[in-house]
């Protein structure tokens, strides 16, 4: 029976990666084709008619495979009859989700479609190197995971997680469109992408809007560290590298609201905050000693 | 921001006064939190004695050069070192500068009454004015009530300001993180923590000498200790069958606390400690302690009991030392424990499953001076076999006698040891305080706008809004007012 859960998650998991894939191709013809595609030209123009089209193929496989991911990562955890954050692969299939879902929330409120060629490709390189690289056999919890906090602490770390790396992904872009302007005019395939300050509140805003919950998710482990391992707070490398992303942060929405930085520096010291989360993720995961070692590597 | 600093006179009252302006600036203390982030960076990369100690003795070992030299700068010690301890301090210090004046001035803000309307509201934002009817005064009223802004009236004129919780929320926030601060400094001066490592049927009473590793904070007090003892009745570890991986551990114990008169049987588990006011009681470890009996050459019975061995694998592999100083001369085992025994080619004997299902003790006999009266502590798991000789190799099932020239070993069985950390912790409930109104208080400031609107009705109605910080959504407010105001005729 609990086999039976584990393929049908590894099936699901296969299948949203072909439509993250189909995703991907869509939202690169539609950057293609978006070159011929000027402001100026009227909604009625081919070009404008076809981009339009296959934006929203895009973006109708991107749901789909959405759908699809968080169907396999449900049948993840009904094969082990727990919530699907045992091991690195649990983690990584998760995050993948939560990623892809922080774009397309944010994307019934904001227009970020141009994002999609980037999420997809992301979700897809996560998923490709959780299956190929991470995958292990579906198994129950080890005892020091076995609590109601892990469903508490780690869903909301994850989704904090998706937001911060969806405003980096936008911080990034900001330079990138900042450097392209400062040397003339945007090229074309770039012009239809937002204006410099909308990404710069639009990072800014998805940044507010989560860090209470990082700030939550912090405190969550320190209560659940504190019934599990003997205390709240004891250094531990992650802990560490969380409370690092944390000050980060805490320092890049000071800058904002009390000292008032905009722009390039704001959207420098968003990706510092943001690779210090992609830091704890990956290297002390990995490669890290201490008590946070559930990666199943 | 981009002020420039100017040079004082050098009295040494402005001085001072010139110090704390700028460490209780907002610059300053960006740079100390940025700062503080840094300097945690190396205790997560560089093994710390608080968490791994054998690491930090491997360091030592390798390089000794550099371990010294980078011990120097409490580079093993990082969150403990003064330097770290130097940031955080000042960062506080810079905090509390900045926040308590902030907090007397938005205490006496939020009592007192908006400022009156400015004159030309049409030089404001979001204005509008149409022809007026007369009643829009009323309206204007009732809806501010509604909305819970706070109003000042005044010839003709409404102004109304909404949204102090941004500025409170704010500010909670920060005094929040100073009861985290002194909730975790009250932890780590009155609080204790200890280990005890008990064998099934053994049992401890809480005062300082029980325990085999005791930490306490400087103002702890020994009367400090609860009152309790436990006798460990079972233990029970459940393991996966196919990757060997543990899946449950149960501990039971006859726990009795006050005058040890009455004793209830409870049970601790691993995210589930048995807490006793502020003294909680964790299961932290396990392993086994195979139970031997040693006799000398003539018969006599020189040594018997458990000892403990430590866990090397997680098939619990153990290994240890069993140390007879008091026989003539001094014996000495060196020994490992395997629960489930195989035999591997290259690593010899191995265990295969964490349970004792096919139990086995290897252990090498060592004749001589087992070099306890050097007064160089010892770790109990291993021995100093620098003055001692090999007499003999043996490998014994449980009920089996090792016979060696200068007497026996008989391995009689095992017993399952416990791993118990004690932990008095006195500040816990101020930090969880602290992190529980930092989290609301972030949530009112992030999420609260400041916005004033006023409305003046004269022949014309004239209304204006001003968001504080660019806050989004005012327009919106203003469109529902304005409606109100027009529709309510």
């Amino acid at each position: 029976m609990s086999r039976n859960w584990a393929y049908l998650s590894n099936y699901l998991v296969y299948s949203s990666m072909a439509l993250y894939a189909l995703s991907f191709i869509a939202h690169a013809v539609e950057t293609a084709w978006a070159v011929r595609v000027t402001t100026e030209d009227s909604k009625k123009n081919m070009d404008y008619k076809r981009t339009e089209k296959v934006a929203r193929i895009a973006t109708a496989m991107m749901i789909l495979g959405f759908i699809l991911l968080f169907a396999g990562v449900v049948a993840r955890g009904l094969s082990a009859s727990r919530v699907p954050w045992g091991n690195m692969y649990e983690f990584s299939i998760t995050g993948a989700l939560a990623f892809s879902g922080a774009y397309l929330a944010a994307l019934r409120k904001h227009n970020i479609r141009w994002l999609g060629l980037l999420v997809s490709i992301a979700v897809l390189l996560t998923l490709g190197t959780a299956v190929a690289v991470l995958y292990r056999p579906s198994a129950p919890l080890v005892p020091a995971l076995k609590s109601t906090w892990l469903v508490v602490h780690v869903s909301t770390a994850i989704i904090s997680g998706g937001v911060f790396l969806l405003a980096n992904a936008i911080a990034a872009a900001y330079l990138y469109l900042d450097r392209m302007e400062s040397r003339g005019e945007r090229k074309a395939w770039a012009k239809r992408l937002p204006s410099l300050e909308d990404l710069d509140q639009l990072s800014y805003r998805l940044v507010a809007f989560v860090f209470p919950l990082w700030t939550f998710s912090v405190i969550a482990g320190a209560i659940w560290a504190e019934s599990a391992w003997g205390r709240y707070w004891g250094w531990d490398p992650k802990e560490t590298w969380a409370f690092i992303t944390w000050v980060a942060y805490a320092a890049y929405l000071h800058a904002r609201v009390t000292v008032g930085w905009r722009g390039r520096k704001a959207a420098w010291l968003c990706l510092f905050a943001g690779s210090t989360f992609l830091f704890n993720y990956v290297y002390v995961n990995i490669w890290g000693t201490g008590k946070h070692t559930y990666s199943g590597l | 921001m981009s002020q420039e600093i100017q040079v004082p006179e050098l009295g040494s009252v402005s001085l001072l006064r010139y110090g704390w302006r700028q460490l209780t600036s907002m610059r300053t203390a960006l740079i100390l939190l940025l700062l503080l982030g840094v300097a945690s960076i190396p205790g997560s990369l560089i093994p710390q004695r608080t968490q791994n100690p054998i690491k930090v003795g491997e360091y030592f070992k390798n390089s000794p050069e550099l371990s010294k030299w980078m011990d120097q700068f409490s580079l093993f010690d990082v969150y403990g070192s003064p330097w770290f301890s130097a940031i955080y301090i000042l960062l506080f210090i810079s905090l509390i500068g900045c926040v308590l004046p902030r907090t007397i001035e938005h205490f006496l803000a939020a009592r007192a009454l908006p400022p009156a309307t400015p004159k030309n509201l049409d030089r404001m934002e979001h204005h509008t004015s149409w022809s007026a009817q007369g009643d829009e005064l009323e309206i204007a009223r009732a809806w501010f009530k509604s909305k819970r802004f706070r109003v000042l009236e005044k010839d003709g004129s409404i102004s109304a300001e909404k949204g102090f919780m941004r500025e409170s929320g704010n500010l909670f926030f920060h005094l929040a993180l100073i009861l985290v601060l002194l909730g975790i400094s009250f932890s780590s001066l009155f609080g204790m923590r200890g280990m005890a490592i008990l064998n099934v049927g053994e049992r401890f009473v809480n005062t300082t000498t029980s325990y085999d590793s005791l930490n306490n904070g400087k103002l702890f007090n020994e009367k400090n200790l609860p009152d309790f003892a436990l006798t460990v009745d079972k233990f029970v570890a459940k393991y996966n069958l196919v990757t060997s991986s543990p899946e449950d551990y149960t501990l039971d114990v006859n726990f009795s606390k006050g005058d040890l008169t009455q004793s209830e049987l409870r049970t601790i588990k691993v995210n589930s400690p048995l807490k006793l006011g502020n003294t909680s009681i964790y299961l932290q470890a396990n392993g086994y302690s195979p139970v031997v009996t040693v006799r000398d050459s003539k018969g006599n019975v020189a040594m018997q009991g458990p000892v403990p061995f430590l866990p090397q694998d997680s098939n619990l592999r153990s290994i240890g030392a069993i140390k007879v100083p008091d026989a003539d001369p001094q014996i000495g085992f060196v020994g490992s424990f395997v629960p489930t025994y195989s035999r591997s080619g290259a690593d010899g004997a191995v265990s295969v499953f964490p349970e004792a299902l096919d139990p086995r003790l290897l252990l090498a006999a060592w004749i001589g001076d087992l070099g306890l009266d050097g007064g160089v502590p010892q770790s109990v798991y291993r021995m100093d076999t620098s003055k001692m000789n090999q007499v003999g190799l043996k490998s014994l099932k449980p009920g089996e006698t090792f016979i060696y020239p200068q007497g026996s070993i008989t391995f009689e069985g095992y017993l399952q040891w416990v791993n118990l950390e004690i932990v008095h912790d006195p500040g816990k409930n101020f930090a969880l305080l602290g992190g529980i109104v930092a989290i609301l208080g972030l949530l009112a400031s992030l999420f609260t706008r400041r916005r004033r609107i006023w409305i003046r009705v004269g022949k014309s109605v004239e209304v204006a809004g001003l968001a504080k910080n660019a806050a989004p959504g005012l327009d919106v407010e203003m469109a529902e007012f304005v409606a109100k105001l027009k529709g309510g005729k």
